[in-house]
């Protein structure tokens, strides 16, 4: 993967929160960068600080050292190229607004014309399998068709790269599988680059192109492991291959040595509320 | 459905029947001791058609509500406004939040007084009477309201980098609004005190005014007759506010049954 350009890099990338004795590091070291058009996925065990990285990787928190490069540009702020779809769908959508008024907010800041912008809603929400929802406002919805609409939002937005933050934890098992297939099929359709972060061994081998193993807080990645499955992703026979099951043992094992692996005095460090329990520095 | 339907109807009964039940008593009981003071229902709805409606509705009550409406709408504008930019800016907020608390815990009623030195009394020395008594309750919610929005939808609208004017129509505001509209309901009582009070201070016209120069004519059925009047308004503009709230925040109660 690493001849393909490179739309997304990090590097060094630490974040400690507090300072002091009291001090807790969430990211140790991070590393690694995706090629333009990739479909990677980041699993680590819950508590590794996957919510605190995407934050720092979608701009919205400083890292307390480190670089984050999209295309080139260091990332100080949320960046242009990017949409990032939340595990929140319920919250990430603004209740007061229809469907289709949703989908089209961040597009008012782009410079397009009316028409365009409602060729943009319609032609998303027929992509994510939701063509007559637009006038619907999202309670209206199932939680699977709330994400459904949170995805259209973010590819009617038309980003260099897709960011997905746990974005299925929410949803049922059937639910689930009928939105990792739309997210394999967008990527394919779109060539859109997607970063999606889970916590789900076989979410992660089921839709990554390359897998990213985090350990647990202070992340750091401890294994990357290619995805060598056929390109055409089906929800029975692909997940009945051997190599199938040889990856997600691959990465249920690194997983394993990740949690119990200690990197650093673990001793019960503060609770936080964010999805990490990191430990205690020091 | 059925089970719902039933004690509507109950409350229906009960909302027409106590008081009719209540007015039939004070007509029974004040037919039965005649008191000056206190004058039969009947009366009262006799010497309505001699003074309130017969020239007083243009010469009093209109001008009455006009200063209600016009003040109370001033100090929706100005504390939503207000409530917005304090809500949003943390430093603002600090610096402005205990002279709020100070003012507001000065009771409204001692404010006619002083903006009676600066206006004299006329229409705007109500109208500004009115708005500065109501504005609190809208100013404090919507500052409320708008420091309240999900951090989710603040980092959604962060990460789709809405501008900032955006995030002020299209975000804070409507992410407000049903908490604006607690405070919007707490104000319309206050204005509607609020325009009483500063009619019976100092004035040639309105409800108040008329309240007060009926007292000390003597003239009680005409001055229950006015106390009616208040009422009727107060209800009725209850079940405007009812009505406006219902389509201003349709999004929120089509939410709230939702679920």
């Amino acid at each position: 993967m690493s001849t393909v350009e490179p739309i997304l890099e990090v590097s060094g990338l630490r974040k400690v929160y507090g300072s002091g004795p009291g001090a807790v590091e969430a990211i140790g070291s991070l590393d690694f960068s995706i090629g333009r058009g990739e479909l990677v996925c980041i699993v680590g065990p819950s508590g590794a600080g996957k919510t605190t990285f995407l934050r720092c990787v979608s701009g919205l928190l400083a890292p307390t050292s480190g670089t984050i490069a999209l295309e080139g540009a260091p990332v100080s702020g949320p960046p242009p190229g990017m949409a990032v779809v939340l595990q929140e769908y319920g919250r990430s959508l603004y209740p007061w607004m229809t469907v289709a008024q949703n989908v089209e907010l961040p597009l008012l800041e782009k410079r397009m014309t009316r028409a365009r912008r409602a060729e943009l809603v319609t032609s998303s929400l027929v992509a994510v399998g939701l063509p007559h929802a637009g006038r619907q406002y999202p309670w209206q919805l199932s939680g699977g068709m709330q994400q459904r609409v949170a995805i259209a939002r973010a590819i009617a937005y038309e980003p260099h790269i897709l960011v997905m933050d746990e974005p299925f934890a929410a949803v049922d098992a059937q639910t689930r599988a009928e939105l990792e297939d739309l997210v394999r099929g967008l990527w394919q359709r779109l060539g859109v680059t997607v970063l999606f972060v889970t916590h789900d061994i076989d979410e992660s081998v089921y839709l990554g192109e390359r897998v990213l193993v985090l350990s647990s807080a202070p992340a750091c990645i401890l294994a990357e492991i290619p995805v060598d499955l056929p390109a055409a992703r089906d929800q029975l026979t692909t997940r009945a291959l051997p190599r199938f099951v040889e990856l997600r043992t691959e990465v249920y094992e690194r997983i394993q040595e990740a949690k119990h692996t200690s990197y650093s005095a673990d001793a019960g460090g503060p609770a936080r509320p964010a999805d990490a329990v990191p430990a205690v520095v020091g | 459905m059925r089970r719902r339907t039933r004690p509507l109807r109950l409350r229906i009964v009960f909302a027409v029947a106590v008081p009719i039940a209540i007015v039939a008593a004070w007509q029974i009981v004040a037919t039965a001791r005649p008191s000056l003071y206190w004058p039969s229902p009947l009366m009262i709805v006799q010497s309505f058609g001699r003074t309130w409606l017969d020239g007083m509705i243009v010469q009093d009550v209109l001008p009455s509500l006009g200063r209600f409406v016009v003040g109370y709408l001033i100090a929706v504008v100005v504390g939503v406004v207000l409530g917005l930019l304090i809500g949003s800016f943390r430093r603002l907020r600090y610096a402005a939040e205990p002279v709020i608390d100070i003012f507001r815990a000065v009771p409204p009623p001692v404010i006619v007084p002083v903006v009676m030195l600066f206006v004299g009394i006329g229409d705007d020395m109500k109208i500004i009477v009115i708005a500065i008594g109501s504005v609190w309750p809208v100013l404090l919610n919507t500052v409320e309201g708008v420091r309240g929005i999900d951090e989710v939808q603040r980092s959604t609208a962060d990460s789709y980098r809405v501008s900032p004017w955006r995030r002020y129509v299209r975000i804070a505001l409507p992410a407000a609004t049903p908490q604006i509209l607690v405070g919007a309901r707490q104000s319309l009582s206050i204005a509607l005190i609020m325009m009483v009070i500063s009619e019976m201070f100092a004035a040639t016209n309105g409800i108040g005014f008329n309240i007060v120069q009926f007292q000390r004519l003597f003239a009680l059925p005409e001055m229950w007759g006015g106390i009616v009047i208040l009422g009727v308004i107060g209800v009725v503009a209850n079940v405007l506010f009812t009505f406006a709230e219902r389509r201003v925040a349709a999004w929120h109660f089509g939410m709230q049954e939702s679920r």
